[in-house]
């Protein structure tokens, strides 16, 4: 009887009932799995029925909304993380903690599964470009918000949310102990909205809105444990150091609004042709050029690049899942993202395109280097992101367009994997990040010590592992490209490689290998490097004597495990339809005076064949060096690595001072710009335009209003007189004219 | 002669107005003790109104009454703005009426007639017609300004306006006259026929346009027009201050595009000249003037003036040496500007109600000193309100400034809108005075807020729709402009 009635029901109401369904069972579900551990059911069987809620839910809810309009879901991808976001930020103390996790990972789970459905449309063959609502119009160009859905945008949206659900969930178990737990959920998920907006944009307002938005979010995270001196300052140095960047951001949609009139991308690229015809007004560069590397100056600011890069390791002082979502996966790839939605204007300038290549191979190989010398397992980790976004930014800069967001992608997954192995070594190391305190937790935490060892295997470019598919194509794009500063780029990817494996490595087998120096001398170290900590929870930082570390609890090790499925596989299954078949036909353009991917798609024959091709390459070999190198420093003579330390003790200082890039830029920017602003302040602020323009006028200004009260004298004749007099010049108005 | 029955359909809301005009005096007469009676009465005489606007006429243009009545859809959208605001209005000011003791029936029969007045002016389509509505509209307000009549203050009010507004009302007939004499016509259909095949003496014509526009702008108290309204906003009851202050400025809107555009518009280079002198005196006269006051009464007053002189900015720029494609997005601009000023005025106004209790007016600006403390919600309405009436994005007071300083520049008077903008600069501070106040002063007394649920949530309405219209201003654009494209062409 329920079944017939049911077929009865109109599609509306059919709809209705499978989402409060779907959204009771996925509650239930995740309340009864979540709240098991805090016995609040007092039941065994409850964890359970819990599970079989949550499984039960996820493909009633994607039924759900799979009967939803196409134009419908593409709105519920980012409002429903904004949603969670706003839920949790604003009413934070009434939905306590429990219910800040579950609405912002059920915002974000339905954005994965709508995501998903989108995914699967895009693959059916349909795309979506259109405005959804239309802000204003001023001097003929109207703002507004729309979607451009295509194969990237549906990639980096998958990315973005799968990505972002992991640390969701991993956030419950890491920050179960801060005072600031439902801020920190309402961040996060205020990020994904804002990524969401920014992937999906159709157009140069929303990409900026966007742009700033996840700036704004990774600046309130970076400082989330703001008595922290150092996260302040952190904050404040991303912050800056983002400034510069998107002031270039900004002069190149400056510059495209000036010179087509419009922002939007479709009808921005449809003008590519005459814009790099055109040169700009009073210089006679070429305007397409200008365009490019003033756009490309606002993707060095986000994606970190050579020597804007300097923000990226300091913003390490904010809580791990943060590094991992914002710093290593999404929010930093943002400035990839947007090259490669922009590669038909990229493509007209050859001069860009160089300055990109030379700018991302330098990031490659000189980010990687610094990760050597590093200490502190998050900063090591931090520089192989530089380094890798290197990598993508030399894709960019040989027209490899998609091998770039190919490995962005693969990048997403292994990063965002070794982060949050890192963050659970750290929770087992109670808050110890120091590798020299490190050694053998192999044991302790299994999970943790195999997942970090497939990321690591993906980062270094292990054949079949994701991580070879995206870097062995770029190293071949740049073997094949013609563009000037190629052969540099080639040098510094194939040193990177054997780079990277070292510094991954080494710190592998200083986390997980080894003897077990925790709980011994502990002190000496962190106190130093976190002197001025005070954060707020009664953790004591690192191990006592002879306590053990343990494994983290399961809402921390689940997102491990399924980050680590496609850090392993993914590139293997998509490298052939993304690399050479046919998803990025339409949406990433190459000239035909450049070479790309093309040479490469030439000799490619199965994801297998390329594996086992790769055997016989250099990069494998490096890599393998690399790894053996680190083997032999770290495992079987420790002493060396010392010993070339004193031995090259100037390389080593250059090294752990980062070059001197922050040095410079306190003693030339920092120093030079507080030296014009107390010029500025004290000759134009306070003499000029506080005290002859801004008193002065006021003054001026309060004198007539005095005045003009006088006018109003209160006498019925004097008004009266007032009215008459105002005839009488509009009179004049009638002796002139008439 | 015969007599033809005319049209009652085209006029149907006014009649049922009218209608319900007596039922509430009879009321007011017979039902004294049903104290809620007038009050209700009221209400669904508007809301009844708002019913038979929306669905009576045809939304084509139609005249009857022999050509003196005209029903179009700019007559339709503005009555609805005046229900609406009429009926805010009496809403908000009924708590304080009853704390006073001057919730009388009288005060709403007087509403009434009011409405009527407005409703008459805006479908007026014959000089004496309008000035019938005028006239209704302004006796129904004296009488309303002197309703707290042992009060010294407000018939001092009610005085001045009254004689002033007679002397205005003296020019405006002379101007109808001078009009008439001219074209030998009444109806501006007629006048309009009349100046297009120039068969009128241009020299009379003009010298009736100067009264007809001193007419104009007293209604809409534009300097040197001006000088009842600090006096009269100050001295009437807060509650009669709000009506004067927002239906009113809508129907004033109407009657000087009835009069200008509809009727003159072949004179628009005059008259444009004549309102741009008016609009510069008013916008800067209003927001220096607007800085001395301590009374936020009279600032607001004063603010009216400035606002009132921006929105002439919006008709000033209709026509350009003989061009007249940009007349219609410059008056939508305009009428725009009057419903921003309108929504913006009923809330301004409404926070002094709000505010005040039985023996206590907050009328010093220094009485909403600590509001934030009081009352977090409505001392952010206050804000929105302010913002909004300062222009700053992204309210509606900003698209409204926004709006009428695009048609300026395109019709090529950057002068205007530079002076225009450094102005409302200036007049920014006045209103962030306020909010400065609001939230950085301590408290002088902190009684808690004490006002009806509907006024509370009222308040709150209209305050969002200000942040909301600023957000999705299309919607009301759009409105204005179908609503002068379809009665203008």
């Amino acid at each position: 009887m329920i079944i017939s009635t049911y077929t009865m029901l109109s599609s509306g109401s059919k709809l209705a009932l499978f989402i409060a369904l779907t959204v009771l069972a996925l509650l239930a579900g995740a309340l009864l799995a979540l709240n098991a551990r805090r016995r609040l059911f007092g039941c065994a069987g409850a964890r359970a029925v819990g599970f079989v809620g949550l499984v039960a839910g996820l493909p009633a809810l994607m039924m759900g909304l799979s009967r939803v309009e196409m134009e419908m879901l593409y709105r519920v991808v980012p409002l429903a993380p904004l949603a969670g976001a706003l839920i949790a930020g604003l009413f934070g103390k009434a939905v306590g903690r429990a219910g800040a996790h579950l609405v912002t990972s059920f915002g974000v789970l339905v954005a994965l599964a709508a995501s998903i459905l989108i995914y699967v449309d895009v693959l059916a063959g349909n795309t979506f470009n259109d405005t959804v609502y239309t802000w204003m119009e001023a001097g003929g160009i109207t703002f507004e918000i729309g979607f451009l859905i295509d194969s990237l945008t549906v990639m980096m949206m998958l990315v973005v949310t799968f990505v972002s659900l992991m640390v969701h969930v991993y956030t419950i178990g890491y920050m179960s102990e801060d005072p600031g737990y439902q801020r920190f959920f309402s961040y996060i998920s205020l990020f994904t909205f804002s990524m969401l907006m920014l992937v999906m944009s159709n157009n140069f307002l929303q990409l900026f809105f966007g742009w700033e938005a996840v700036g704004l979010v990774s600046y309130l995270l970076i400082g989330f444990w703001y008595k922290r001196p150092t996260a302040i300052y952190a904050n404040l140095k991303a912050f800056l150091v983002n400034r510069v960047g998107d002031f270039g951001f900004l002069l190149g949609i400056g510059l495209i609004v000036a010179y087509t009139g419009s922002l939007d991308y479709a009808e921005v690229f449809e003008e590519a042709g005459n814009l790099a015809s055109l040169e700009m007004a009073g210089t006679g560069w070429p305007l397409i050029t200008a365009i490019c590397i003033c756009l490309f100056i606002g993707a060095m600011g986000k994606s970190a690049q050579v020597p804007l890069h300097v923000w990226l390791p300091d913003s390490m002082e904010g809580p791990t899942p943060i590094s991992a979502l914002i710093h290593a996966a999404t929010m930093v790839t943002a400035g990839i993202f947007m090259v490669a939605r922009m590669s038909p204007l990229f493509e007209l300038s050859d001069a860009a395109l160089s300055f990109v290549l030379v700018i991302g191979a330098t990031t490659a190989l000189f980010m990687g280097f610094l990760g050597i010398v590093q200490n502190d397992i998050k900063r090591v980790v931090a520089y192989s992101t530089l380094s890798q976004l290197g990598y993508m930014t030399v894709a960019l800069g040989v027209s490899a367009y998609s091998a770039a967001v190919f490995h962005l992608m693969t990048h997403a997954f292994f990063k965002a994997l070794l982060f949050l192995g890192a963050g659970s070594v750290i929770i087992g190391m109670h808050h110890d990040q120091d590798m020299r305190n490190m050694g053998g937790l192999r044991k302790y935490m299994p999970i943790t010590w195999i997942t970090s060892l497939l990321g690591s295997l993906a980062l270094i470019g292990f054949p079949l592992f994701s991580g070879f598919y995206s870097k062995d194509s770029i190293i071949e794009a740049v073997h094949a490209a013609q563009i000037p500063g190629a052969g540099y780029a080639l040098f510094c990817v194939l040193l990177g490689v054997f780079v990277t494996a070292f510094y991954s490595f080494r710190m592998y087998f200083l986390v997980f290998h080894g003897e077990e120096r925790f709980g011994k001398a502990h002190d000496a170290h962190h106190h130093d490097a976190h002197a001025d900590d005070d954060h707020q929870d009664d953790h004591h930082h690192g191990l006592a004597p002879g306590q053990k570390p343990h494994e983290s609890p399961w809402v921390v090790t689940v997102p491990l495990v399924l980050l680590a499925i496609p850090s392993v596989l993914i590139g293997y299954f998509t490298i052939e339809p993304m690399l050479f078949g046919e998803w990025f036909k339409s949406v990433i353009f190459v000239g035909d005076n450049h070479v790309g991917l093309s040479e490469l798609a030439a000799s490619f024959h199965s994801p297998l064949g390329m594996a086992v091709h790769g055997l016989q390459t250099a990069p494998f070999w490096l890599a393998m060096g690399g790894v053996a190198l680190s083997w032999y420093f770290y495992m079987k003579r420790p002493d060396i690595p010392a010993a070339i330390q004193r031995r090259f003790s100037a390389v080593h200082t250059l090294l752990e001072n980062k070059y001197y890039f922050d040095r410079f830029n306190e003693v030339f920017f920092a120093a030079g710009s507080r030296l014009l602003g107390r010029g500025l302040w004290k000759g134009g602020d306070q003499a000029l335009i506080d005290g002859a323009v801004v008193n002065g006028s006021a003054r001026l200004v309060g004198w007539i209003s005095q005045a003009s009260r006088l006018l109003q004298t209160g006498h019925l004749y004097q008004y009266a007189f007032a009215m008459i007099i105002g005839v009488f010049v509009l009179l004049t108005f009638w002796f002139n004219r008439g | 002669m015969n007599f033809v029955v005319p049209d009652f359909y085209p006029a149907a809301a006014e009649i049922f107005v009218a209608v319900m005009a007596l039922v509430i005096m009879l009321a007011g007469a017979f039902a004294r003790s049903v104290r809620w009676l007038a009050y209700t009465l009221t209400q669904l005489t508007l809301v009844g109104a708002a019913l038979i606007t929306i669905f009576v006429p045809s939304v084509d243009v139609s005249y009857t009454f022999s050509g003196m009545f005209v029903s179009d859809l700019f007559g339709n959208v503005l009555k609805l703005l005046i229900y609406l605001a009429v009926g805010v209005a009496l809403l908000y000011g009924r708590g304080y009426l009853a704390d006073r003791r001057m919730e009388r029936p009288e005060y709403y029969l007087l509403a009434v007639l009011m409405t009527l007045g407005m409703m008459v002016m805006v479908s007026a389509n014959h000089l004496l017609t309008l000035y019938i509505g005028l006239e209704m509209m302004s006796l129904a307000l004296y009488g309303m300004t002197a309703f707290d009549r042992d009060s010294v203050r407000s018939t001092e009010a009610a005085m001045k306006y009254f004689v002033l507004g007679a002397l205005a009302s003296g020019l405006l007939l002379y101007g109808m006259s001078m009009i008439y004499g001219a074209t030998g016509a009444l109806d501006f259909v007629s006048i309009k026929d009349a100046l297009y095949f120039q068969t009128a003496n241009k020299t009379v014509l003009l010298f009736g346009l100067v009264f007809l526009m001193a007419g104009i702008a007293f209604k809409l108290g534009v300097v040197p027009f001006h000088m009842w309204v600090p006096d009269v906003y100050q001295g009437a009851p807060t509650a009669v201050t709000l009506l004067i202050a927002s239906a009113p400025k809508l129907a004033a809107f109407a009657m000087t595009m009835r009069l200008l555009v509809f009727a003159l518009f072949e004179l628009a280079e005059q008259w444009q000249a004549m309102l741009m002198f008016l609009a510069v005196l008013s916008i800067i006269l209003g927001n220096l003037a607007a800085i001395a006051q301590s009374n936020i009464k009279r600032m607001l007053a004063y603010s009216g003036i400035s606002h009132m002189g921006f929105m002439l900015l919006g008709l000033v720029a209709g026509v350009v040496s003989g061009e007249t494609h940009n007349a219609i997005t410059a008056y939508s601009a305009a009428m725009f500007y009057a419903v921003a000023y309108v929504l913006m005025s009923l809330a301004s106004f409404g926070m002094v109600l709000l505010l005040a209790r039985a023996g206590f007016e907050a009328e010093e600006i220094d009485d909403f000193k600590g509001l934030n403390k009081r009352s977090p919600w409505f001392a952010a309405m206050m804000m929105i309100v302010m913002f909004s009436m300062a222009g700053i994005p992204f309210f509606i007071g900003f698209f409204a400034k926004l709006a009428v300083l695009q048609s300026v520049v395109a019709a090529g008077y950057v002068w205007l809108a530079v002076l225009a903008v450094v102005m409302s600069v200036i007049g920014a501070f006045y209103y962030l005075r306020v909010v400065k106040v609001m939230y950085f002063d301590a408290p002088a007394d902190d009684a808690p807020i004490h006002a009806p649920a509907e006024m509370r949530v009222m308040m709150s309405v209209n305050g969002l729709s200000i942040a909301a219209l600023g957000l999705m201003p299309q919607g009301l654009t759009y409105l204005c402009w179908i609503a002068l494209l379809a009665s203008l062409t």
